[in-house]
């Protein structure tokens, strides 16, 4: 719990050393809305995304005191989505807030996105002053109603002495465990109550007490199931990152001497660069990991939840592995793929009692036959193309430009996979994707987010064009915030996952893929930023140097092929073992 | 293979929990026969009994993603317990002055009891297992039932062991069923 920005209030107690009972009858009374703020500073927060309306004018009329900075967004969907983009790259949980009904329901997107990463937010929602509420007033909506399956937990606080409890335990619950967004919804009559405020004592549930430290029984099956195996994979996820154990995991590949694959969201726990790195798995993973995948004997999955875009046909993934999954949330054990061995708990304490119970290995020629089915991914899908722009080169140069060290966040479709499988990350939380809900319009405000969160960092978006378009209206955000990001649109005209999807699967079925938009040198221009116009593969670097040398926010748009596609890719419903490296229909012509 | 279990949940009595239950239940797609909710031996503590139809596997699920919810505090698997399951149903029943001696001679045989009459009408209350209910239908449903209401079953296990909260902490319980593989045993 942060301390050091206690309230007057806070203070006097603490000063006076009594109990809280004795100090809360000498504190002045405050409004619902200031005891918002004062409970948003107890919990260390600096930096809110928000969006004001009619329910929550009490509170902003709150907002200029409050000892945090509030970013005026365009679209509070864009709010839910740059306080993630704010909690993954500072590990912290980030905020947003909205007005009641329309401002409520577009902060849905983001929390569904939240819920299905698991990252810790915390929305606040007006609602209309309760004796109206169910009588359908204006900008009224049931937003804990509509939220229920896309939030950890949501409350509806009733008086405004519930407000400073009940947001330091939706704190609480957003960030332990499997972390997740937490909605408040308040009444405007309760902004506006007046009540004493004190520093809540220790929030718990009773029905709420995640397993953190692992069965030691189960630590030591893994181990024992760990050091029997002669083809051992360890799967990194994303809870590897919400538990900051990237450090500790290092030490157990190193120990273990097991190839690491990623899923999607696990990109960056661990460099990618080490020699035990053999990258992404899953739709459009590497075709050596997947092979590998099929080969392993046993598969040690830390922190993911056996997705199916990273599982591909689940009859048909890894068949001759047994598994050990360790999550922190037991509901994921079994859900998607039988596992072996369970082990419940927090990522880092799983790896900290499972270090010492394995045996230092090299598993050699596991790595050598490993090595020996290195594809070539890259050659095979770097065909010529000297008039456009490559993208994997765009993504690969990016990568280079920045020495792999920027924060990146992407959209989601074609250069999402590009950059997730040739930027190159070799540090945590530099990497922000809309994973398991696939959210377009999710690149530029996760990067306004990111930069707000971690301004001593290079923020890269990386964008598609239809994805753009979805959330453009955010650089007006970037602008006034004078915040120093780079955007990259990776424009081909087409709403190019679909279209490579349709091109595919669907007999080249192009349905309403085409996709226009403005200018975009000149819808820089007129932001007032700078734009520049990319056409050819030479111009690639020499344009990503001229944006990081621009102070402020940079628009690069790459014009490139518009029927390029991602490989290799698993076409969908098969086994990860049938991925396609290439256009087999171009096969013959070669 | 798919069969009936019975699911015991005790929960926080709170506002919208019921709620927050079937919403679950719902969107993750498990079927659900029975529910009934009411109060435990514990205040502000509320017991739903559930009947779900699923594989074991399924109902695993159910369980741990019930778990989730933070109002909800102990879910036990009562299917392979010794336990009294029993629901009650409410009739009426066209009783016409020739058939009456007929019906009540049935509802003794039940061990149902009349609750309420008119002159063309007999209500029957029943307790008891299900198929015992099902059974006094079957043979009351040839006078013409005008109406029928049955609660769905509620659930206690036999002899001194009791579905409580003072067991052992949560915690424990995780590694039940991680370690068995099966939701939470009667302490």
């Amino acid at each position: 719990m942060a301390t050091t920005t206690l309230t007057d209030a806070g203070r006097t107690a603490s000063a006076n050393g009594r109990g809280s009972h004795v100090a809360a009858t000498e504190r002045p009374l405050l409004s619902g809305s200031e005891i918002t703020c004062r409970a948003l500073e107890a919990e260390g927060v600096t930096t809110v995304f928000g969006y004001p309306g009619g329910a929550v004018i009490p509170l902003y009329d709150a907002l200029p005191q409050a000892g945090f900075k509030h970013v005026l967004v365009r679209f509070e969907q864009w709010a839910a989505l740059a306080a993630e983009g704010y909690a993954r790259a500072t590990g912290k949980p980030g905020v947003c807030m909205a007005t009641s009904g329309p401002g409520a329901t577009n902060l849905v997107t983001g929390l569904a996105n939240a819920m299905l990463d698991s990252v810790p937010i915390v929305a606040i929602t007006g609602q209309v002053v309760e004796s109206m509420i169910g009588r359908d007033a204006f900008q009224e909506v049931d937003i804990t109603g509509i939220t229920l399956p896309v939030t950890k937990h949501n409350y509806l606080v009733q008086k405004a002495e519930d407000l400073a409890p009940t947001i330091k335990e939706a704190f609480y619950l957003a960030t332990s465990g499997r972390p997740g967004p937490v909605l408040i919804d308040i009444p405007k009559s309760v902004f506006m109550q007046q009540a004493r405020y004190a520093q809540p004592a220790n929030v718990g549930r009773r029905g709420y007490q995640p397993t953190s430290i692992p069965n030691m029984r189960q630590v030591r099956l893994a181990a024992d199931a760990i050091n029997r195996a002669k083809k051992p994979l360890i799967m990194a996820g994303h809870g590897i990152l919400l538990s900051g154990a990237s450090e500790m995991f290092g030490h157990f590949v190193e120990k273990s001497g097991i190839p690491v694959i990623f899923t999607l969201l696990g990109l960056g726990s661990f460099p990618e660069s080490h020699p035990l790195a053999l990258g992404m798995m899953g739709m459009h993973g590497h075709k050596h990991v997947n092979d590998a995948l099929d080969e392993a004997d046993l598969l040690i999955n830390i922190g993911a939840r056996f997705d199916d875009r990273a599982t591909g046909r689940v009859s048909g993934f890894a068949p001759n592995a047994k598994v050990i999954h360790v999550d922190v949330d037991p509901a994921e054990v079994g859900k998607n793929i039988r596992t072996d061995v369970p082990v419940v708990g927090d990522a880092l304490e799983v790896l900290r009692l499972l270090i010492p119970e394995i045996d230092e290995r090299e598993h050699d020629d596991w790595r050598a036959w490993i090595d020996s089915r290195q594809n070539t991914t890259l050659a095979s899908a770097l065909e010529a193309r000297p008039e456009w722009p490559e993208p994997y080169a765009i993504i690969k140069e990016i990568g280079e430009a920045t020495r792999h060290e920027a924060i990146v966040a992407t959209d989601v479709g074609q250069h999402q996979m590009w950059t997730a499988q040739h930027y190159g990350f070799e540090h945590p939380d530099r990497w922000i994707t809309s994973g398991g809900l696939g959210t377009m319009g999710f690149g530029l405000p996760a990067a306004i987010g990111a930069k707000l969160g971690r301004p001593d960092l290079e923020v890269w978006a990386v964008i598609g064009d239809g994805g753009f378009q979805m959330s453009l209206n955010e650089l007006a955000t970037a602008v006034q915030e004078g915040l120093d990001i780079k955007i990259a649109v990776i424009d081909n005209g087409y709403l190019g996952m679909v279209r490579q999807w349709q091109d595919l699967f669907n007999q080249k079925n192009y349905s309403e893929v085409r996709i226009t938009g403005p200018r975009l040198d000149k819808l820089a221009e007129a932001y007032g930023i700078t734009g520049i116009t990319v056409r050819s593969d030479a111009e690639i670097r020499p344009a990503i140097e001229r944006a990081r040398a621009t102070p402020g926010p940079v628009l690069i748009d790459f014009v490139i092929e518009p029927e390029a596609n991602v490989w290799p890719i698993v076409p969908p419903g098969a086994a990860n073992s049938e991925m396609l490296l290439r256009d087999t229909r171009f096969q013959d012509m070669d | 293979m798919k069969e009936r279990h019975t699911l015991a949940v005790l929960m926080e009595d709170q506002p919208g929990v019921l709620n927050r239950v079937v919403s679950l239940l719902r969107r993750r797609s498990f079927n659900i026969e029975t529910i009934t909710v009411g109060q435990s031996e514990q205040p502000n503590v509320s017991r739903m009994t559930i009947v779900v139809n699923g594989q074991a596997d399924e109902v695993e699920q159910v369980g741990k993603q019930l778990y989730k919810l933070m109002e909800v505090l102990k879910v036990t698997d009562l299917t392979d317990l010794s336990c009294v399951a029993h629901e009650l149903a409410m009739i009426k029943v066209a009783a016409k002055a020739q058939h009456r001696a007929e019906i009540l001679q049935i509802v003794q045989i039940f061990n149902a009891r009349v609750v309420d009459a008119s002159p063309t009408t007999l209500m029957i209350e029943a307790t008891g297992p299900e198929v015992q209910i099902d059974g006094l239908l079957t043979m009351l449903r040839g006078f013409g039932i005008r109406e029928l209401v049955r609660t769905g079953p509620v659930a206690m296990t036999r002899g001194s062991s009791a579905v409580g909260l003072k067991d052992a902490p949560r915690v424990e319980r995780e590694e039940t069923i991680v370690a068995n593989g099966a939701l939470a045993t009667v302490q």
